[in-house]
């Protein structure tokens, strides 16, 4: 029953996983930008959720009003005045300017916020669970944030898919040249792109912030959850990105069942067998984004 | 590929011309070269121990960056990963020494043929990922690397271990003998991407770099020419983690393992000027003074070195050794072909004939 539960657990953890990989993909998938400070960009907007919670005293769902519309705002900038100019030098630019964005990043969240483990204050809801049977609880939170995940995995798709801006995105991506002809700014809309993407950096940074003890240090991890779950569902596929996410958060449950200490190490494990032998990944170009 | 003379310098020249691969800055170069080893191996007869261990630091500095421009400079990988090697070639030496009983100066190439071999499997895994997710990729790897090595108990598991077979010496002769290994190092990492970069390895890799497809259909194996750059630079991260091992006689998994050394390297490389040999080692020394110089600040030393190479990778992306050199005018390491004709004696067109 007990590994009944953790496959439970562990499948609400990949909606989280899901949640924090969405950006990534997403900024991938529209401007083949690896973005190497996406975790360290999560931390940001758990402090900035943390300030207005726990600091400010302003109810849980507040930090989401905020944070969110901030982080995009964040994103544009990022994108507007630093991704854009390493994107025009080309190469190796964009890689090494987004590792150094993370570095200083991490830094300044150390040098402002301290290397201390912090908590955003949820209140009950937090702790509550509904029990299924004898001894097995799916805690409200942890099922917010997989329908949460599930929803946003889903919005960004319809919106790629069917509104015009989505659209414009998959254009620049697959053509950026063409798209310049048909009076779309590229720029312009790579700005939004990663807009959209912190965004969910920002919701993602909120839950997790939530769920967990973090860190300036934690968004290394956050980075390399996102990255698993990508690789792990396939290049280019959202609802991929979901399974992926799903299986790495079974497979670390499933770890930390066999010994607290292994639920890291087999989720890289499973990771790298995946990539040893399915390198294209779960759900290849399932839907392009 | 401008033009096709640097490969087959006879097909269109004239007799007039003729290539040349040293320039008169690259002998002036090995005239200084030379000497300036033969100072620095006298040093431990000169400075007091605390220098020579401060220097064995930016050694560890020098061979780090070198490796890592090697990767990513000629062979257009960016690896966030090095640290694996860096931990592989400190626990190897630690272990070998102590537990085995090895001499420990053996210990450490014995660690860095390990480490070396490891690359290997690990390279085909790494190689399934490109660009970005490549770089991500290796972090994971290096992370999985760290969490076995915690599993070990032999290993010190989570405490890490401490290098004791180095006692025997008295301290000045241990000191001395781990700076003349890092020296040796130093040479060693500076001197085999030299060779290799002048080799028909490195001709390939300039052809990849222009344009990978081209190059593949020429019959430059690139897989396998990138397979044998991550080798070397795995062990020449292995060597540098001995040389870290064996002057701070300590180690853990955090810090042997920690993604700052990636940070590290890769800063270094950027501020000196990606894809050259003196880069790294420009690169290595500024950011060595700076850590010292800013050292009082605390966290913000790292805020400032990597604000500046945000900056140098927008604005100036030959880093400060092409600010040196007016943009590859001198080389002190003559990698490339120049060919000299008589458009070139006229200064018509210096540039375009050149090739590096």
């Amino acid at each position: 029953m007990q590994w009944l539960n953790a496959v439970i657990q562990g499948v609400l953890l990949g909606g989280l996983y899901a949640l924090l990989a969405a950006g990534l993909s997403l900024m991938f998938g529209v401007m083949r930008i690896v973005n190497l400070a996406h975790g360290v960009l999560a931390m940001l907007a758990a402090y900035l959720g943390y300030v207005v919670v726990n600091n400010m005293g302003l109810p849980w769902f507040v930090a989401v009003i905020v944070v969110v519309p901030l982080m995009a705002l964040v994103g544009f900038i990022l994108q507007w005045g630093l991704f854009n100019r390493a994107l025009s030098k080309g190469g190796l630019a964009p890689l090494l300017v987004a590792f150094g964005l993370a570095v200083v990043l991490a830094q300044l969240l150390q040098e402002f916020f301290t290397a201390d483990t912090r908590s955003i204050k949820i209140g009950s809801i937090g702790t509550d669970s509904i029990q299924i049977s004898d001894d097995i609880y799916i805690g409200v939170f942890p099922l917010v944030t997989f329908i949460v995940g599930v929803l946003v995995i889903a919005g960004v798709q319809i919106f790629l898919n069917r509104a015009p801006l989505g659209r414009a995105m998959r254009a620049a991506s697959d053509d950026p040249d063409t798209v310049k002809l048909m009076g779309i700014d590229n720029r312009q809309v790579y700005a939004l792109s990663t807009a959209l993407a912190l965004a969910t950096v920002g919701l993602a940074g909120i839950f997790i912030g939530t769920k967990t003890q973090f860190s300036p240090t934690y968004g290394d991890l956050v980075l390399i959850f996102a990255f698993e779950a990508v690789i792990i569902g396939g290049l280019g596929s959202l609802w991929g990105t979901l399974v992926g996410g799903i299986i790495l958060g079974v497979s670390q449950a499933i770890g930390s069942q066999i010994n607290p200490s292994y639920g890291l190490l087999i989720g890289n494990l499973v990771f790298l067998a995946i990539l040893a032998f399915r390198p294209q990944g779960l759900l290849p170009k399932a839907v392009t984004t | 590929m401008s033009t096709p003379t640097a490969e087959h310098p006879h097909a269109i020249v004239t007799s007039h011309a003729k290539v040349k691969r040293s320039t008169k800055s690259s002998w002036a170069g090995l005239g200084v070269a030379v000497p300036l080893v033969i100072f620095m191996a006298a040093i431990p007869y000169i400075v007091e121990r605390g220098l020579q261990s401060q220097l064995v630091t930016l050694f560890s500095l020098i061979v780090l960056a070198t490796m890592w421009n090697l990767l990513a400079g000629y062979g257009g990988m960016v690896s966030v990963g090095q640290q694996a090697y860096i931990g592989i070639g400190a626990y190897g030496l630690v272990y070998l020494a102590d537990t085995v009983g090895l001499d420990p100066f053996l210990a450490v190439p014995v660690s860095v043929i390990i480490a070396g071999i490891l690359s290997i499997p690990i390279s085909f895994l790494a190689f399934r990922l490109v660009g970005g997710y490549f770089a991500i990729g290796t972090w994971v790897i290096a992370e999985v690397v760290k969490q076995i090595t915690t599993q070990i108990d032999a290993l010190g598991a989570g405490v890490g271990l401490s290098l004791t077979s180095l006692n025997d010496l008295s301290p000045g002769r241990r000191i001395a003998y781990v700076y003349w290994l890092s020296l040796a190092a130093v040479v060693i990492a500076v001197g085999v991407t030299y060779f290799l970069m002048r080799s028909r390895l490195g001709l390939g890799f300039t052809a990849i770099r222009d344009d990978q497809t081209a190059a593949s259909s020429l019959g430059v194996r690139v897989t396998h020419s990138k397979r044998f750059v991550f080798v070397v630079s795995a062990m020449g991260c292995a060597l540098a983690g001995g040389m870290i091992a064996a002057n701070t006689l300590r180690i853990t998994p955090d810090s042997i393992y920690s993604v700052n050394f990636s940070a590290f390297m890769i800063f270094m490389v950027i501020i000196g000027g990606i894809g050259t040999i003196e880069g790294p080692i420009v690169g290595a020394i500024v950011f060595f003074a700076l850590q010292q110089w800013l050292s009082d600040l605390g966290t913000w030393y790292l805020v400032i070195i990597g604000v500046l190479a945000i900056v140098i990778t927008l604005f100036l992306p030959r880093g400060l050794w092409g600010l040196i050199s007016g943009n590859g005018r001198i080389r002190l390491f003559p990698v490339g072909y120049r060919l000299v004709n008589p458009i070139e004696r006229f200064g018509l067109h210096p540039q375009a004939a050149e090739k590096d």
